[in-house]
């Protein structure tokens, strides 16, 4: 079982920052690395069991379950059913925190899975730095600039 | 109605430097403001689930609090109150610290559910968000940037503790002249339980080593034990290891200490963890080791003792001494009228570069005479001469005075009887200054004022004389010979 985790801290209150993320629907609006998305069986966004079909920017296809959802802790979990990266059991929760002191939030991207061996380095480079803190700056970046 | 506060912010630390701090349950009396007093009941360790901690408020309120779940793995710590003389009921509190990794940071949340008596709900909600978890968030923000090590490269090193290394060290085989001392190969043992293994680069050389190297503190270094008689009360260098418990140190750790064991004359030390401070940025070792103990008896002797304040007559015997000119320094700048002797002219220059208003050039320890007319007598005399001073020193004090004995380079000071003192209705100490750091909590509230101190100028550093630690025979020879301007240490 291979782990994930980035972390980091975004100028702008965790309420703000949800209402940016909060959309299963939505990561083309704020992640760089995804091309376009769209819900499966035009289920709502925010039904848990909903599917997600998007394209990423380099032409992959990948489709991810949503697990939970809740407004209240401001966090978000699903898993992969099909991807190009070769992982299995994969289970990822987003989720942001207040900063009591001054308007910021911590945010935390984690995930587990399963895969080979010989990928395991690769494959925790390429989700962490890749994909989990280049949408943490892509929200840093947006957030920053207001 | 329960009560909820939850409050958190981001330490600009390492999680493993924030987690050595508040994983100890027994630490806030040496970070947090509020907390006077704290310590564990009973004899379990700070670290033990079920442990029960006592602390005494500054503001005089008692709480006892019991610590219900500990986890190193998600750096977290939960506690309740059993009792205390603050309404807060059923209240159970919960501290998380989880890792910035964008940065090396930390995240540190801190939340609490409670009970309150009806109408209080909003005071004491703000009393524990902002007088309890705000104003931690605060002192603990200040605690480690007392540390100059905080970006540091150092691995969860905390009980990696490995076997005995190799010391060199400085024996005293026989009481006697400097001569008597020997450099030999010894060995530092691992780290115990709240102990710490340190790698020394700079020892402070006091006086108290040259009374112990002649023997007339025979009880304090005995001969022929197994470790050697070493001497040496006070260095400072870099954690190597620590020894199980809840220490707030680090392997990596820049620290000093001054501790009422002598031993201090090696290159490695195992020592306990309440003698050990950590060290600002700013504060090099050999400026450590020079000015930690005899800075932290400037402060006892000019605070506790002294209470010199604007106006107050002090003589310093000595006043180009390591001791000396940080009294001359630290007494002129709260505005006390200094008066020093010294035994040369060379020493005279110094001693006014430090704020010494009227210095006694001599070399017979004859002073009271030029004390009166300079000042109409001392209000505190610190005196480390000892015998040879005795009566002149009676005649220097002023009506109401106070002798302070704080050594003895003369001589043994022989027993002065109760009615030498009737005349002048004068006073006589003799502190000792490990009794006046005698818990984590003093020693890092005089430790910090003496680094301000430093920092801000209000007191000077003085010059440093330094010698090789094999070299600590002619240290001490010179020490003696009464040449010495400021400091001696020994680098090892």
């Amino acid at each position: 079982m291979a782990n994930v985790y980035v972390s980091t801290v975004i100028d702008a209150p965790a309420d703000t920052v949800w209402a940016r993320v909060r959309d299963f629907n939505g990561m083309p609006q704020w992640h760089p690395a995804i091309a376009d998305s769209r819900i499966e069986n035009g289920e709502p966004a925010d039904r848990i069991g909903c599917i997600r079909h998007f394209h990423t920017r380099d032409g992959g296809v990948i489709r991810e379950r949503l697990l939970a959802l809740s407004d209240y802790e401001y966090s978000c979990t699903y898993s992969i059913l099909e991807s190009p990266m070769g992982v299995e059991n994969y289970v990822a929760t987003l989720k942001f925190t207040p900063v009591t002191d001054g308007a910021r939030s911590f945010a935390e991207w984690s995930a587990e899975f399963d895969c080979a061996d010989a990928r395991e380095r690769e494959l925790v480079e390429l989700i962490g730095n890749g994909v989990f803190q280049g949408g943490f700056d892509a929200l840093k970046s947006h957030f920053g600039r207001r | 109605m329960l009560q909820k506060v939850v409050r958190s912010t981001v330490i600009d630390a390492p999680i493993e430097r924030v987690w050595a701090v508040l994983r100890d349950f027994n630490s806030h009396d040496r970070w947090h403001d509020v907390v006077a007093e704290s310590r564990i009941e009973g004899s379990d360790r700070s670290d033990q689930v079920g442990c029960v901690r006592s602390f005494i408020l500054k503001d005089g309120n008692r709480i006892r609090e019991q610590l219900i779940g500990l986890s190193d793995a998600d750096h977290s710590s939960t506690y309740c109150i059993v009792e205390a003389t603050l309404p807060l009921l059923r209240y159970v509190a919960t501290v998380t610290l989880k890792p910035v990794t964008d940065g090396d940071r930390t995240f540190w949340h801190w939340q609490s559910t409670f009970a309150t008596p009806p109408g209080r709900e909003r005071e004491l909600r703000e009393a524990v968000a902002n007088g309890v978890y705000e104003a931690g968030f605060a002192n603990l923000r200040r605690h480690l940037d007392i540390g100059a090590d905080l970006n540091g490269s150092r691995g969860p090193a905390r009980h990696a503790a490995g076997p005995s290394v190799p010391s060199r060290r400085i024996v005293v085989p026989v009481y006697g002249d400097a001569e008597v001392l020997r450099a030999e190969e010894g060995e530092a043992a691992a780290p115990g339980p709240d102990e710490v293994r340190i790698r020394q680069r700079a020892i402070g050389v006091n006086f108290i080593d040259v009374y112990l190297r002649r023997g007339w503190m025979s009880g304090l270094l005995p001969l022929g034990t197994a470790g050697g008689a070493v001497l040496g009360m006070e260095a400072a260098g870099t954690v190597v290891d620590v020894g199980p418990g809840s220490s707030g140190l680090l392997a990596g750790d820049r620290v000093a200490y001054l501790g009422p064991q002598p031993g201090a004359y090696c290159s490695v030390r195992t020592v306990p963890t309440a003698w050990v401070v950590r060290l600002p940025a700013a504060i090099e070792d050999d400026v450590a080791a020079a000015t930690l103990l005899k800075g932290l008896t400037a402060d006892l002797l000019l605070r506790d003792l002294g209470r010199v304040e604007a106006g107050t007559r002090l003589l310093v015997h000595a006043a180009a001494g390591g001791l000396g000119l940080l009294l001359c320094s630290w007494a002129a700048s709260l505005g006390a009228t200094v008066i020093g002797t010294v035994s040369s002219e060379a020493k005279a220059r110094v001693a006014r570069e430090h704020g010494c208003r009227h210095v006694v050039v001599t070399a017979d320890y004859r002073f009271a005479d030029a004390v009166q007319r300079a000042c109409g007598g001392a209000d505190v005399i610190v005196d480390g001469l000892g015998d040879a001073a005795r009566d002149q020193n009676l005649a220097a004090l002023a009506p109401r005075g106070h002798w302070i004995s704080v050594g003895q380079a003369t001589g043994m000071l022989q027993p002065l009887p109760p009615d030498a003192l009737l005349a002048k209705s004068a006073t006589f100490s003799r502190p000792v200054v490990f009794d006046y750091v005698s818990s984590p909590a003093l020693l890092e509230m005089r430790t910090r004022r003496l680094w301000d101190a430093l920092a801000s100028g209000a007191c000077a550093v003085p010059p440093i004389e330094r010698w090789s630690l094999d070299a600590a025979a002619q240290a001490h020879a010179r020490l003696e010979s009464r040449a010495t301007i400021g400091a001696l240490v020994l680098t090892a």
